[in-house]
């Protein structure tokens, strides 16, 4: 679990974040959506260290982020993954080289060993045989996948994924959600997700914090989204004609009050 | 201001380098990569520039030389202590600002746009301790092992060049190349190029490390740490050579 107390960051006279408090549970998919310069990815850098906030405070599993040491730091951060929008894949090394890394540097099993993990989480990812391939010679969607794979391979307590779906396809879109979704529920790990991805707020939004403007707007499950009031959070969503459409016969079909099947069929009469 | 907040904070990466490796296998294995790197493949363009800086210092040597009286062999004795005084150390340090400085610069400038530094911190490793510091010690351990090629086959050149064009011969060069020497001179080569070192390596890191922004930027930092590291090298140049001559 994470939580994080009246969090505030600012960038000269700018505030992005302000005082946003909120509790990211474990084994469930934790998605933090707004606008583009809402805050999302400075909330998301402030939670892994890289940003450090104006005031408030991070606790993981109850241990004081915010008041630990460098040294504090990196042993914590040993159970942090995280897939970045970019994927970050270091591009002078192979797939293999890439998920066998954090494995050299951080454990003393053997080569057989660590290789043999290497295949396992390739597998997870159901990424076989691209062990020798670059990254420059791997598609979008597997590079995200190596991603998982290498911030998945130490066993992490905690993952974090920025933008997992920016620049893919709504299929390979969707293979990645429920990659995230499976690895979150089968380790039991804490998934935080960055996105403005309205397919992965309904497919994966255990838990969903709406920011806009630095300060948390609303918060709920992916269940209870389609109901809210909230003007601000359904002008994000429902952003299209389309998406407003598909939200009412969502709402009817919650209610019980349409079968998909049945309606569909009167309608092509 | 500007130059005090960038001096300052050039003092505070380097200080963040000095932590405890956190696998000292694999800090020995980028020490070793990064020697080969900028070693091994410096090692040709640092070979064609000294044949070709000896072989034109014997020209000019001779062609300044008119007088009768001054002895053939003291061309020998000019180009060696010209090659080890100063073209090997500082010419050599000069290029070897443009192509390991630049080198050094785009890589980590790449890494850090492309996020790689920051996956590499989220790993829990100290990212200028294991990104910076081996870069800095293989620097510091294999230039001076180039300027001492670099001397060695500048002199060669100088040697080649005298005989080929029948300035002088082989016998008389290498008459010349043991009178009045002084190791002092190699002592004071070898004070250069670690200082040198230590220049050309930390400024590009430095720059590539704290880029901010896209390609631009990238290739902006690139030129700007060549272009300090050169006239670094060659303040520290005149520097050295008024403190230890």
């Amino acid at each position: 679990m994470i939580e994080i107390k009246h969090i505030k960051k600012g960038f000269g006279e700018k505030i992005v974040i302000n005082d946003v408090s909120t509790v990211f549970k474990t084994g469930k998919c934790n998605l933090i959506i707004g606008t583009s310069g809402s805050g999302k990815t400075v909330m998301m850098k402030c939670l892994v260290g890289l940003m450090e906030p104006d005031s408030g405070e991070i606790t993981y599993d109850g241990q004081n982020f915010s008041e630990m040491n460098e040294e504090g730091r990196k042993g914590l951060r040993q159970s942090i993954g995280m897939l970045f929008q970019g994927s970050a894949l270091f591009d002078s090394m192979t797939v293999e080289q890439n998920i066998l890394f954090p494995l050299d540097m951080f454990t003393k099993n053997t080569f057989a060993e660590k290789l043999r993990r290497v295949d396992e989480v390739l597998d997870r990812v159901n990424l076989q045989g691209a062990n020798k391939k670059f990254p420059a010679e791997i598609s979008g969607g597997m590079k995200k996948r190596v991603g998982i794979a290498r911030a998945i391979v130490l066993n992490p307590k905690y993952l974090f994924c920025d933008e997992p779906n920016s620049g893919l396809d709504p299929q390979t879109s969707l293979l990645i959600d429920q990659l995230i979704k499976e690895i979150t529920t089968e380790y039991n790990i804490t998934t935080v997700v960055n996105t403005h991805d309205m397919n992965s707020v309904m497919e994966i939004g255990d838990h969903i914090m709406y920011m806009h403007q630095g300060v948390k707007e609303w918060e709920g499950t992916n269940k209870e989204i389609i109901f809210s009031k909230n003007k601000l959070l359904n002008d994000f969503i429902f952003a299209s004609e389309f998406l407003r459409d598909a939200k009412d016969m969502r709402m009817l079909e919650v209610r019980g009050k349409i079968d998909n099947d049945r309606n569909m069929d009167e309608l092509l009469k | 201001m500007n130059f005090f907040a960038e001096f300052g904070s050039y003092l505070l990466t380097l200080k963040g380098m000095f932590t405890r490796p956190e696998n000292g296998k694999m800090y020995w294995k980028e020490f070793m990569h990064q020697c080969s790197e900028i070693g091994i493949g410096s090692l040709g363009i640092v070979a064609i520039i000294s044949v070709f800086m000896g072989a034109v210092s014997t020209l000019q040597t001779a062609y300044q030389l008119v007088s009768p009286l001054i002895p053939v062999s003291t061309i020998a004795q000019i180009v060696r202590d010209t090659v080890i005084l100063e073209f090997s150390p500082t010419l050599v340090c000069i290029v070897l600002a443009g192509v390991v400085g630049s080198k050094i610069a785009s890589e980590l400038g790449n890494m850090r746009v492309s996020e790689q530094i920051d996956a590499l911190e989220i790993m829990g490793i100290n990212t200028k301790t294991y990104l910076i510091l081996p870069k800095l010690l293989a620097a510091i351990m294999v230039i001076p092992m180039l300027v001492v090629v670099s001397a060695v086959l500048g002199i060669w050149g100088g040697r080649l060049a005298g005989t080929l064009t029948g300035i002088l011969s082989a016998e008389t060069f290498d008459k010349g190349l043991h009178q009045y020497f002084k190791p002092y001179n190699v002592f004071f080569a070898m004070a250069k190029a670690y200082t040198f070192a230590f220049i050309i390596s930390s400024i590009p890191a430095f720059y590539g490390y704290t880029v901010q922004g896209g390609a631009l930027e990238i290739g902006r930092a690139s030129t700007k740490s060549v272009v300090v590291s050169c006239i670094l090298v060659l303040f520290a140049d005149y520097l050295l050579s008024a403190l230890l001559l």
